[in-house]
């Protein structure tokens, strides 16, 4: 028996649900009287893991591996359930975890929920607490047989110190030529930048800020927050800012600790996406924007005068706050 | 080529989510039920590949005959035949495996799924499927060419997107992006009534494990009212973050 957790690495680095599904791992190992061993893939300090309570790490070098390839490391990962007998597997809701975790579930006719919101109410059977219908309800689901597969939810659990030593041990997975049947040709990806899967807070603007050409305060306020920038759904469908910011029920959905959304209207289908950020602020001219009744925090105002001012307000505060 | 394209009935996403009294279940009362947005655009796709490259186009659903509807809507859409396999489609795991029965049954080059169902949120049917017969799968997929043999797919990623290849027999999970929203049909006059005319055919299920079961549901705890800041106040603000919420 055991907790085994894949903790996802970019070029050798952790990503920062790594660090949040190892803690997840260990809090529930420790529940259940086992161990958590962590699964990495290429990192350059498997280790740091201990910070959260991993106490083993199968780190596997191949460079096939990079970039990311979901069939190949489902495989892996089969291999390590059976090899560590674990009855869970702990998994990320980024768009690679997913992707991945999907085709675990099917190798191993294993029982999978994704966007789970805590540990397990209950362990016999077990059951989890989820987020469904698009954040419009939780779901308390139960999972058959083992082993099961648990995909945390981004930021709801958060992470948890708890330093112990981790042994790390080389896993050599048995790859074969079908595991690669899908391969990369080329990534295309803003590096310099934290993505919305990654971000504790998101800098979100909508129709209201008029044109692609306003977007300079949007990215200048994400860049003092340390944010990711998005948008609403027209703003990408006209053009205005990459697909791959469109946040909503249709399009990628944010659970970060702070979501500010500014121009945005606050339409069902816009909630429904980004309800699950824990504190959400708008600002909008319009005091009748359905994003009132869905916010911690309002400004009833112009975006043009009160985002620059933001701005300034934010940097003054970081100078004093470090 | 012959396309499979997997259609889940969900809430349209205006609907407010309600659950019976005992919160056990979903309460589908009063809710309009559509094609799932993800398999719209897959459905969108596999309709040009229809008109340009000549494929057949298969719609196939799990569910009870209350999903009908939604398979003529499909229909009326273009797609050539429906199936319906006759269970409730209850957990994934069985889902995959109803689907996966019918696409090695039809011999499918291309099979076409989405992301997520937006009213469950599993996303998993697709890469259950794909792992069951042993199919190449691209998930969160944002574009798709198939020339002959050969795939080329666009898939979305945290903070950008990857360009892929691979061969057909191929499982993707679609989404937005496959297709342009201008690009979605409103079924018209006339393929309605051609829908009428064509095979949907209804299929028992096989034996099949789950995987998981929902046992009871929650509403989300009801939002305090919004607290206010003045535009001329903003250090208010800053405060509120810092201080109450915590989150800068
Ligand atoms: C099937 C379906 C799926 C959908 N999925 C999504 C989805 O995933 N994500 C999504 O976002 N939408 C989605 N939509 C669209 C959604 O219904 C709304 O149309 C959309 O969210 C509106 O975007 P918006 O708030 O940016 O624009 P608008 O509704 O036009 O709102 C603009 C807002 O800006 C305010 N404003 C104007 N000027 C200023 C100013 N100077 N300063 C401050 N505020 C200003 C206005 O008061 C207004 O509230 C979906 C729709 C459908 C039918
Ligand atoms: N009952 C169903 N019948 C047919 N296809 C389904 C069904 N449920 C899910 N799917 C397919 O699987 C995709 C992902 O669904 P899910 O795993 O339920 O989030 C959907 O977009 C559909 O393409």
């Amino acid at each position: 028996m055991s907790v085994l957790v894949y903790a996802e690495t970019e070029n050798g680095v952790f990503r920062k649900n790594a660090f949040e599904v190892a803690s997840y791992a260990s809090k529930l190992a420790a529940s259940m009287g086992t161990e958590a061993i962590a699964l990495a893939v290429n990192a350059d300090t498997p280790e740091s893991l201990g910070t959260y309570g991993i106490g083993k790490v199968l780190n596997v070098s191949e460079t096939k591996l990079n970039p990311f390839n979901a069939r190949a490391t489902a495989s892996m990962l089969k291999q390590a359930t059976s090899e560590t007998g674990a009855t869970v597997v702990v998994t990320s809701s980024s768009t690679d975890a997913k992707y991945m975790a999907s085709l675990l579930a099917g190798m191993l006719k294993a029982g999978f929920v994704n966007n789970v919101v805590s540990l397990p109410e209950g362990m016999n059977p077990m059951v989890v607490k989820r987020t469904a219908f698009s954040n419009k309800g939780f779901a308390f689901t139960e999972l058959k047989g083992e082993p099961a597969i648990i995909g945390v939810s981004n930021n709801a659990f958060g992470t948890v110190e708890n330093q112990v030593t981790a042994e790390v041990q080389d896993f050599a997975p048995r790859l074969s030529d079908a595991d690669f049947g899908v391969t990369s040709v080329s990534v295309d990806r803003v590096t310099d930048k934290v993505t919305i899967a990654d971000a504790e807070i998101v800098v979100s603007g909508g129709r209201g800020l008029k044109g692609p050409e306003n977007w300079g305060m949007i990215e200048e306020l994400a860049d003092v927050l340390g944010a990711a920038t998005a948008c609403s759904k027209p703003v990408s469908d006209l053009g205005w800012r990459p697909h791959s910011e469109h946040v909503g029920q249709t399009g990628k959905p944010v659970a970060s600790n702070l979501y500010m959304a500014i121009g945005i209207s606050g339409a069902i289908q816009h909630l429904a996406g980004v309800n699950a950020s824990k504190t959400k602020v708008v600002i909008n001219t319009d005091p009748e924007a359905p994003f009132f009744k869905a916010a911690d925090y309002g400004v009833v105002g112009d975006a043009f005068e009160v985002v620059p001012e933001l701005i300034e307000k934010l940097k003054e505060f970081k100078a004093e706050n470090g | 080529m012959k396309i499979l394209v997997c259609i889940s009935n969900v809430p349209d996403t205006t609907s407010k989510i309600n659950f019976t009294q005992d919160l056990t279940a979903f309460d589908t009362t009063g809710v309009q039920f559509v094609i799932n947005p993800n398999d719209e655009f897959g459905l969108t796709r596999a309709m040009w590949f229809k008109e340009k490259q000549g494929a057949t186009v298969h719609v196939a659903t799990v569910g009870s005959t209350s999903v009908e509807p939604t398979i003529r809507k499909a229909l009326a859409i273009g797609a050539d035949e429906g199936i319906r396999i006759d269970a409730e489609p209850e957990d994934g795991l069985f889902v995959a495996r109803q689907l996966a029965e019918v696409v090695k049954n039809g011999g499918y080059d291309l099979v076409i799924a989405g992301r997520e169902s937006i009213d469950y949120n599993g996303g998993m049917v697709p890469g259950m499927m794909a792992a069951m017969l042993d199919m190449n799968f691209v998930n969160t997929c944002i574009s798709l060419e198939i020339d002959g043999n050969k795939a080329t797919a666009i898939r979305e990623i945290d903070g950008g997107k990857e360009t892929l290849e691979t061969t057909l027999p191929l499982i993707i999970g679609g989404q937005k992006g496959l297709v342009e929203e201008s690009d979605l049909r409103i079924p018209n006059m006339r393929g309605i009534m051609m829908a009428r005319q064509k095979k949907l055919t209804v299929v028992p299920p096989v034996e099949g494990a789950e995987g998981t079961r929902d046992i009871r549901f929650e509403r989300p705890a009801p939002k305090g009212p919004v607290k206010l800041v003045d535009p001329g106040n903003l250090d208010e603000l800053i405060e509120l973050l810092h201080k109450e919420a915590k989150v800068i």
